[in-house]
């Protein structure tokens, strides 16, 4: 716990909602919880914010001890300095947008509060909407209402409950482009909870992964994205291709690692951290499986080529989805312009042949359950 | 128009609601967001008046404020005169007869604030305290309202508790309704009218009061 500027966080839990999570988030930094439903999310913004306790934990924000079970310490939620944006905003409905943000300037001096409030508005381009109760505000409005209450405090950390689901597309698309100017101005440490790999792809400066109330990987998205750590990152952030494998060989001369699958041999790019004969868990994503085409055979087409034939063919808009049948129950998942599954006269049950890029496969190490 | 009947209704009604609105407030609220061993007994206990007849209540008080039960001793010993009989006795029973009227549309009224809304004050740096106050009361308000509405409506229309616990005596126990059955027993209908139709325009104006209270606070919450 070094970072005086930022926000770290230890719990730990066995139930009755098992957490074992550890994260941190730097000043100026967006930091994206990702996971599923009932993965322990919210719990973890509960737990920062001070409304949930949990069994151990520490947690410390700007040098200052806001939880330390061991030693006693929990600071209640009112005395910690955080903005908090809930799921459904929870704006106070018998209060205007003003008073709502003014009820979170209590430190002010009653004078101030009024001319802060606006402000803040004007900061959240909802000026003129200060005299309107929540019920007379559209979703994004009173979202923007509740983020400007979260402000008002001058939060040491901003704590973000999937703060966009409430609202249409083209709303929440407008609302992430504001987050992020607005983390620019202001530089708080932001953390942000949501199940929607899109949305924290978009957004977040560093990605973690929680499952079952463990953070599983915390990266760069880029990072999570295309190195996931183990099988169960690769499924949480959206991968189908997700087979095992055993390691055959290290080529070092050619820097490959050579594995054996199904059947096939395939190459992917060299990890000798990964043993001879060891059992490996592999990934890789849709777009790196490159359709042979009928017509014009390529160079390419030598790249670990695996020969099946199309289990389901899905047609939807302009790209098909192509499950691909390749012997043992192992399928795998394609997606290709719809002209070209229509070119190269793609029906179910009949044969295909892909190749897999080697660059693009991800090896990672077997989860010992 | 027994015009003393009416005093003493209206005083009885006033301080019944006077007295439990805080109390129904405390105990709704307890209700609306603990759990604990015994609420459903607890709710149950509250309700009880509802179904049960008057009479029945009215004797079971008659009995536990009388001058045989420990209260009933307890309060002659230091007010010197009897519970029973008496404009407090009959005080003591519309409170309790009155709960269920004071604390379930307090409860529906807090059961219906989301736990959101409370977490987003404390996060906004209010005390529990100061939620209560400026988050939690204005928005059970209409509920309360009418719980104070309604202790006072029913306050002025019960019979068969009163008539138990504190008999007919004129500027003492005497309220509105016992006047009017007194009335009719002395063959003057007439008096029976005036003072049946008052309480009729009351328990209307009551009832449409609360019906309005509560489309006002609809409307706050529509979204």
């Amino acid at each position: 716990m070094k970072d005086a500027e930022s926000i770290q966080v230890r719990l730990q839990q066995t139930g009755p909602i098992p957490l074992d999570v550890s994260l941190s988030c730097n000043t100026g930094e967006i930091l994206v919880i990702l996971g599923p439903s009932g993965s322990g999310k919210t719990t973890i913004l509960r737990a920062v914010s001070g409304l949930y306790t949990p069994a151990a934990g520490n947690i410390r924000c700007h040098g200052e001890q806001w939880l330390d079970t061991a030693a006693g310490v929990n600071l209640p939620v009112q005395q910690r300095r955080i903005g908090m944006v809930f799921q459904h905003y929870a704006l106070f409905p018998h209060k205007t947008a003003l008073q709502n943000i003014m009820i979170a300037l209590q430190r002010q001096m009653p004078g101030s509060r009024h001319d802060s409030a606006e402000k803040l508005l004007r900061i959240m381009n909802m000026e003129g909407l200060g005299e309107r109760y929540p019920h007379q505000l559209s979703g994004g409005q009173q979202q923007r209402v509740a983020l400007a209450r979260a402000l008002a405090r001058d939060p040491g950390v901003l704590l973000l409950d999937e703060p966009f689901s409430a609202v249409d597309q083209q709303t929440r698309r407008k609302l992430v482009r504001e987050l992020v100017t607005l983390r620019q101005q202001f530089r708080w440490p932001v953390i942000h909870v949501t199940h929607d790999l899109n949305e924290a792809r978009r957004i977040a400066d560093r990605l973690c992964v929680i499952h079952r109330g463990k953070t599983l990987q915390s990266d760069t998205p880029d990072q999570v994205m295309n190195h996931p750590d183990n099988a169960d990152v690769a499924s949480l952030i959206g991968h189908y291709n997700i087979f095992s494998a055993r390691v055959i060989e290290h080529d070092h001369d050619a820097g490959t690692t050579r594995l054996e699958w199904n059947g096939h041999t395939l190459d992917a790019p060299h990890r000798p951290g990964f043993g001879v004969n060891e059992e490996t868990d592999w990934v890789i994503p849709s777009d790196s499986i490159i359709l042979h085409r009928r017509d014009r055979p390529s160079r390419g087409e030598r790249e670990n080529p695996v020969k099946g034939h199309i289990e389901e063919l899905v047609p939807l808009g302009e790209n098909t989805s192509v499950t691909m049948a390749t012997g043992r129950n192992q399928s795998l998942y394609l997606t290709v312009p719809t002209h070209v599954a229509r070119r190269n006269k793609l029906s179910q049950g009949g044969d295909i042949a892909v190749s897999l890029l080697s660059e693009s496969i991800h090896l990672m190490k077997k989860i010992r359950r | 128009m027994d015009w003393q009947a009416l005093n003493v209704s209206l005083l009885l009604a006033g301080l019944t609601a006077l007295i439990l609105t805080p109390v129904g407030v405390f105990i709704a609220r307890k209700l609306a967001w603990s759990r604990f061993t015994g609420r459903n007994f607890i709710q149950a206990l509250i309700a009880l008046p509802l179904i049960l007849p008057p009479t029945v209540l009215g004797f079971y008080l008659m009995i536990s404020l009388g001058e045989l039960s420990p209260a009933g001793r307890f309060y002659e010993a230091v007010a010197g005169e009897s519970l029973v009989f008496s404009f407090e006795g009959i005080l003591i029973a519309s409170i309790i007869f009155n709960i269920p009227f004071a604390v379930q549309p307090v409860q529906r009224s807090f059961e219906s604030i989301p736990i959101n809304v409370r977490e987003a004050a404390w996060c906004s740096g209010l005390s529990g305290w100061q939620t209560f106050w400026r988050i939690e009361l204005p928005l059970a308000w209409p509920g309360i309202v009418s719980a104070g509405i309604l202790t006072i409506a029913h306050t002025l229309g019960e019979f068969g508790v009163v008539l138990m616990v504190g008999g007919n005596l004129a500027g003492e126990t005497r309220t509105v309704a016992i006047a009017i059955y007194d009335r009719v027993q002395a063959f003057d209908n007439a008096g029976a009218a005036t003072m049946s139709a008052a309480l009729l325009m009351i328990s209307l104006l009551s009832i449409t009061l609360i019906y309005f209270l509560t489309d006002r606070a609809g409307h706050h919450e529509r979204r």
